[in-house]
């Protein structure tokens, strides 16, 4: 029903636009050059607007041959554009394209290898190759950069073509030619070629070679010196002289105006880095730290590319901008995006000497506005108390001091940050009654949860313990799993301390938990917990307030293998997500398992391409209804993907933590060795917090994947290193 | 060898320019390898993530596809890509298109991109290739992509054919060439160059006096109207050191005399500049582009004084009124006077009926602006050493509406002419061109502006 009415109204509007087409269609072949002309600007306009003139082409065809340049342009944009629907009426356009490509003025002869390379049909494809033979020799730099363009286009429409025609030779060639831009055009076209179809061995960067691009640097222009530079960071060498001379002639582009040429130059600093001996990698890294520090000069989208890059960087050379906190502290009017970023290189950067300074600018924002803001800010003066011990009685004060507003989003995030802090300084007993007095602000899983791990650590340290937990105990079906997890343990923790106490609200929970609740891990939990207790009291008592391994750090660290490589990203899209460029934008990419596989990266990159494609087909034969069509291609997709993603996810957890294991060496197998002595399964509360932690970065991969919480580096994604840390 | 494992392109398929509410105008599509109705979720995507969160950052991926956008004026542009995109490219190239375009358009906005859809195609296809960007120079582009087509429209309505169409440009040698900023054959009669040496200050302070963060963020702008291809050298005084920039790390000579050494922190040199020249003796040598530009911009992390301080005293009497006490002092040398001085002065948002008094400010204003909710207090010139107050009472509403207001700064605004607060001075700009030979004239300006320069309020 709806689809007829919808139909029908389509239909009126189409009748009005008919009038529109046939009154075109009379400028278009107008005995007036003018009258023509404007036809075609008018036809080029509905183009614009969306509305489908591909009835036109033959009419349009007919203006083809003109000398008049900018009639030629809007017509070989029509062309670009509906080419695809019309593939048999494009050989007619065909002699005129060769035509031009020979025509004195190289504006033209430039225009028509352009134009030709981007009409994706067949049929052009066979008469490209003269044209673009000859053009590749032309004698002006301006067709010739045209041309090298050219042969990456044509190498993408008919490989095989490019290949038996030699033209990646001829390609190769280019690198030799006495005009930067050329040069620059050639090394775009052939990185391209290179990456497509690595067995074709299009981009060797040899000796030879890396001197002549290392010579065009200078004369390129800004564009040009990103491609040359995104050469040099992918070029690979053992030599120390080699990398030496590289990053001799690369650092004079950290003065240069653009920001990109600057991130790039440092880009290849790096990667060459590591070939270079200690001194002289010493004085580069100090080199780095004026130009990074300048990117923050530039608008604010920028700016935010930088900060990610910068986090990696700091990661990696962790001095080279202590002196520089300062640039960090954020502006009143900074987008969010960029007043996040800043605090967390400024944790990155806290050190005994600045510590102070940092703590009272970071008071400044929590009494901001901004929920977001604040609760980072308050997140950020825990890292910074866990970070720099000098610091923590300044950040205690602080943050009870916070309490007195009385705004909930701030006690909630308060009694979190209070929670890690206790852990690495029990000294701070003392902040405990105040925490507790707000409780009643406190209604959120993590921060409850936190309130609940305090009250049981600290039982025997307060005295109206009982009347504080009972309530929980009270509501325990109805808080989280995380909340009712915690108190489990805390009961248990009271009930070793204080058994008079503790014994009446234990047998109330272990009941509740092990009768009522449909949770398998909390009556699993529940039940361990019980026989435990019922067998053994000693040993309860030791499993319960077993030592727990201190905090050394609350800051997001990316493991070691994923940080070398998203450094040789930098400036990329996976340097800014902080994921391998493998998965960082292919979601549908299931089996990751070896980065050789790249047929499997180009086949999903290919489905793109399939969607691009397809949309073309389905505009050229349905135009009506290809939008519902598509859609519902979409979701199919989606659908599928979601499993994958699963997969994948899982994949990337079980990385990390084999990675985490063999970095810190602090994490899951010291703990498990702490129950060495133990028989029984190891169940104290550090463990199975590892395993809530798991269960919950788990959700999380999964939930993300499928929405776009993923592709915003936000919490999500930094969310699994958060929680493998945080034990 | 290049790494062969890594299957990326870098580069992005199709540009957008869509209007406030993601609906698009007019785009390009370079490569055909994204589906181009993936536009068509562009503003759900926004809106959904501004749903999720406050925070959205200039890019994010959904189904294979990166969003790479910028907002300017009423208009989005959007560049889609797939795989790992150089996002700082894209983002800056954006930036750079947004330049060329409102350098042809006067002001780059919805009506103004509908108006000449035929020229923005053209430069479109001129400014980037099959996705990898070619030239972002206006001044070299507009030598030929011209608008004579909107003059021709004009013409062509009253049917009378110009002289000289059908003539058509040829690509400037420029566009290719090493130097790729300046067409040959320039010609002046008087030949000129004038230098502006432009130096902004940011600085943050707080309530009691004590600065925060204080940066110098230089710039030399030049005007060249000079003939032929000109080499030009321009020297600075001796009491600048490039020594954080440079290449040895060693220890820097002696400054001459007892000034205190100006240390750059940072320079960046327009592409013009000879950065290998610069890197092994310091000299900064170059071919300027015809006309307007950017020469260096530098940074210092001196610890500036504020040059203007405002202590302010804000008393607020929840529920009844407000009384704000602010006493201005120019901490500059009597010698130099600051031109167009403002003071912003944050109040609450409901505040209203205000008082204002002035002491010993003869040529200063005040007014309270309630859609900037503040009061701004203007003064055309302020001599070195001079102090003023201004007393301002507003009256609050009996009835709190919301409690939370933005913390906001007061911003002052002025600046400095004749005057560089580093101290760095032009020596000398030497000019040859050693095939016309001519005489020419530089000309050199010194200004101090406020950049972000916010001073903190106890409230």
């Amino acid at each position: 029903m709806q689809a007829t009415i919808e139909k029908k109204i389509r239909n009126l509007f189409k009748r009005n636009f008919k009038g529109e087409t046939s009154e075109l269609r009379t400028g278009l072949v107008s005995q007036y050059a003018f009258e023509r002309k404007d036809a075609i600007e008018r036809t080029i306009h509905a183009m614009t607007l969306g509305k489908d003139v591909s009835m036109l082409f033959p009419d349009i065809l007919k203006n083809l041959a003109t000398h008049d340049l900018d009639q030629k342009k809007l017509v070989y944009l029509y062309l670009m554009n509906y080419a695809k629907t019309h593939p048999e009426l494009v050989i007619l356009a065909v002699n005129t394209f060769v035509q031009d490509s020979e025509d004195p003025n190289p504006l033209i002869r430039a225009l028509a290898i352009r134009t030709m390379g981007c009409i994706r049909v067949d049929k052009m494809i066979d008469f490209l190759p003269g044209p673009l033979e000859k053009t590749l020799s032309d004698e002006s730099p301006y067709v010739r950069k045209t041309a090298a363009i050219a042969v990456a286009k044509l190498f993408d429409l008919d490989q095989q073509l490019a290949i038996d025609l030699h033209f990646v030779e001829k390609l190769q060639t280019l690198l030799d030619d006495s005009n930067p831009m050329v040069i620059a055009n050639a090394v775009n076209a052939l990185e391209e070629i290179q990456r497509r179809a690595p067995e074709t061995n299009a981009f060797k960067v040899t000796k030879t070679v890396l001197d002549k691009l290392l010579a065009a640097l200078n004369e390129c222009t800004e564009w040009g010196r990103i491609s040359i530079l995104t050469a040099f960071s992918e070029y690979e060498t053992t030599d120390a002289s080699e990398a030496e001379h590289i990053c001799e002639r690369v650092v004079p582009q950290f003065q240069h105006a653009n920001p990109s040429v600057v991130l790039m130059a440092i880009r290849v600093v790096i990667t060459h880095l590591q070939t270079l001996p200690l001194e002289q990698r010493e004085t580069l890294q100090r080199k780095m730290s004026s130009p990074l520090v300048t990117l923050l000069a530039t608008p604010p989208e920028l700016q935010y590319v930088a900060l990610r890059n910068i986090r990696l960087i700091l990661q990696k050379f962790p001095g080279i901008l202590n002196r520089e906190i300062k640039v960090f502290y954020t502006k009143y009017n900074d987008p969010l995006y960029l007043k996040l970023e800043k605090i967390e290189i400024m944790v990155n950067l806290v050190s005994k000497e600045n510590a102070k300074q940092v703590v009272t600018e970071l008071k400044e924002y929590c009494v901001e506005v901004d929920v977001v803001f604040v609760r980072h800010a308050i997140k950020a003066l825990g890292q910074v108390a866990i970070q720099v011990p000098e610091s923590s009685e300044l950040v205690v004060d602080t943050l009870l001091d916070l309490l007195d507003h009385h705004v909930a989003y701030v006690a909630q995030e308060v009694v979190v940050v209070m929670r890690n802090i206790l852990r690495k300084y029990p000294v701070f007993e003392d902040a405990i009654p105040r925490l507790c007095d707000a409780i009643d602000e406190i209604d959120e899983p993590e921060s409850r949860a936190a309130l609940v791990w305090i009250l049981g650590e600290y039982a025997d340290r307060i005295p109206p313990v009982k009347s504080l937990i009972s309530p929980f105990v009270k509501s325990f079906l109805e808080e989280s799993t995380n909340v009712q997890l915690q108190l489990l343990t805390a009961c248990v923790k009271l009930y070793t301390k204080k058994p008079d106490e503790g014994k009446e609200l234990l047998h109330e929970i272990l009941q509740q938990a092990t009768q009522k609740s449909d949770n398998a891990d909390i009556r699993d939990r529940a039940y361990i917990y019980w026989r435990l207790l019922s067998s053994d009291a000693e040993l309860s008592k030791s499993v319960a307030l077993a030592h727990r391994p201190t905090i050394a750090s609350t800051i997001d660290r990316i493991p070691q293998p994923l940080l070398d490589e998203l450094l040789r990203n930098l400036s990329t899209l996976s340097s800014v997500y902080y994921k391998s460029p493998e998965n960082s934008t292919n979601k549908s990419n299931a089996n990751k398992s070896g980065n050789a596989n790249k047929s499997n990266t180009l086949g999903d990159a290919d489905d793109v391409q399939r969607r691009a494609h397809e949309e073309q087909r389905k505009m050229a034969h349905e135009d009506e209804i290809f939008r519902d069509d598509n859609l519902l291609d979409f979701d199919s997709g989606n659908a599928g993907d979601g499993a994958d993603d699963l997969a994948q996810s899982s994949n990337i957890l079980s990385e990390i933590f084999v990675t985490n294991d063999k970095q810190s060496g602090t994490t899951s197998q010291d703990i498990l060795s702490l129950f060495t002595p133990v028989t029984m399964p190891p169940v104290e509360s550090t463990t199975n917090n590892l395993n809530t932690n798991t269960d919950s970065s788990f959700n999380l991969n999964m939930n993300s994947n499928t929405n776009l919480k993923e592709d915003t580096p936000t919490s999500a994604e930094k969310q699994p290193f958060d929680d493998l840390l945080d034990f | 060898m290049l790494n062969a494992q890594r299957v990326h392109f870098l580069v992005m398929s199709a540009v957008f320019f869509l209007d406030k509410k993601g609906k698009p105008l007019l785009s390009r599509n370079y490569r055909g390898d994204v589906p181009m109705s993936a536009v068509e979720t562009f503003p759900v995507l926004l809106m959904e993530a501004e749903d999720e969160t406050s925070v959205v950052p200039p890019c994010f991926t959904k189904d294979g596809i990166n969003y790479i956008y910028l907002s300017h004026n009423d208009l989005y542009i959007l560049a889609l890509s797939r795989n790992n995109t150089n996002v700082m490219e894209t983002l800056l190239f954006l930036h750079r298109l947004v330049e060329v375009l409102t350098g042809y358009l006067k002001e780059l906005a919805e009506e103004s991109i509908r108006d000449n859809f035929v020229v923005v195609y053209e430069l479109l296809d001129e400014v980037m290739d099959y996705g990898f960007p070619q030239t972002t120079e206006t001044r070299i582009l507009k030598e030929y992509i011209t608008q004579k087509n909107r003059i021709f429209q004009l013409i062509s309505a009253t049917g009378i054919k110009p002289p000289g169409i059908g003539a058509s440009p040829k690509p400037p040698v420029a566009v290719t060439n090493a130097v790729s900023w300046r067409s040959e054959g320039i010609k002046y009669s008087k030949n000129e160059a004038f230098l502006d040496v432009i130096e902004s200050v940011n600085m943050l302070c707080s309530p009691s006096g004590q600065v925060l963060k204080s940066e110098i963020l230089g710039r030399v702008a030049m005007k060249s109207y000079l003939s032929g291809m000109p080499e030009l050298r321009l020297g600075l005084n001796d009491r600048v050191i490039f020594d954080h920039v440079s290449n040895t790390g060693a220890a820097s000579p002696a400054p001459l005399g007892n000034k205190k050494p100006i240390e750059m922190e940072d320079v960046k040199f327009h592409q013009c500049v000879r950065l290998s020249r610069f890197e092994s003796d310091r000299t900064i040598s170059f071919i300027p582009p015809d006309g307007e530009f950017e020469l260096m911009s530098y940074r210092l992390n001196t610890n500036v004084k504020p040059l203007i301080w405002v202590d302010c005293k804000i008393n607020k009497h929840e529920n009844s009124r407000i009384e704000i006490v602010a006493r201005l002092r120019a901490q500059f040398k009597p010698r130099s006077t600051a031109n167009d001085v403002q003071i912003i002065i944050p109040v609450p948002e409901d505040a209203d009926s205000p008082k204002i008094k002035l002491a010993g400010a003869v040529f200063s204003k005040a007014k309270w602006k309630p859609e900037l909710s503040a009061i701004v207090w203007k003064m055309k010139h302020l001599g070195g050493g001079k102090e003023l107050v201004l007393q301002a009472e507003l009256g609050l509403p009996a009835v709190s509406g919301d409690e939370n207001q933005a913390k906001r700064p007061i911003q002052v605004k002025f600046s400095i002419p004749y005057f560089t607060t580093s101290g760095i001075q032009v020596r000398y700009l030497k000019i040859v061109e050693s095939k016309l030979l001519y005489q020419s004239w530089p000309w050199v300006r010194y200004i101090t502006q406020s950049g972000d320069y916010a001073i903190r309020v106890n409230t």
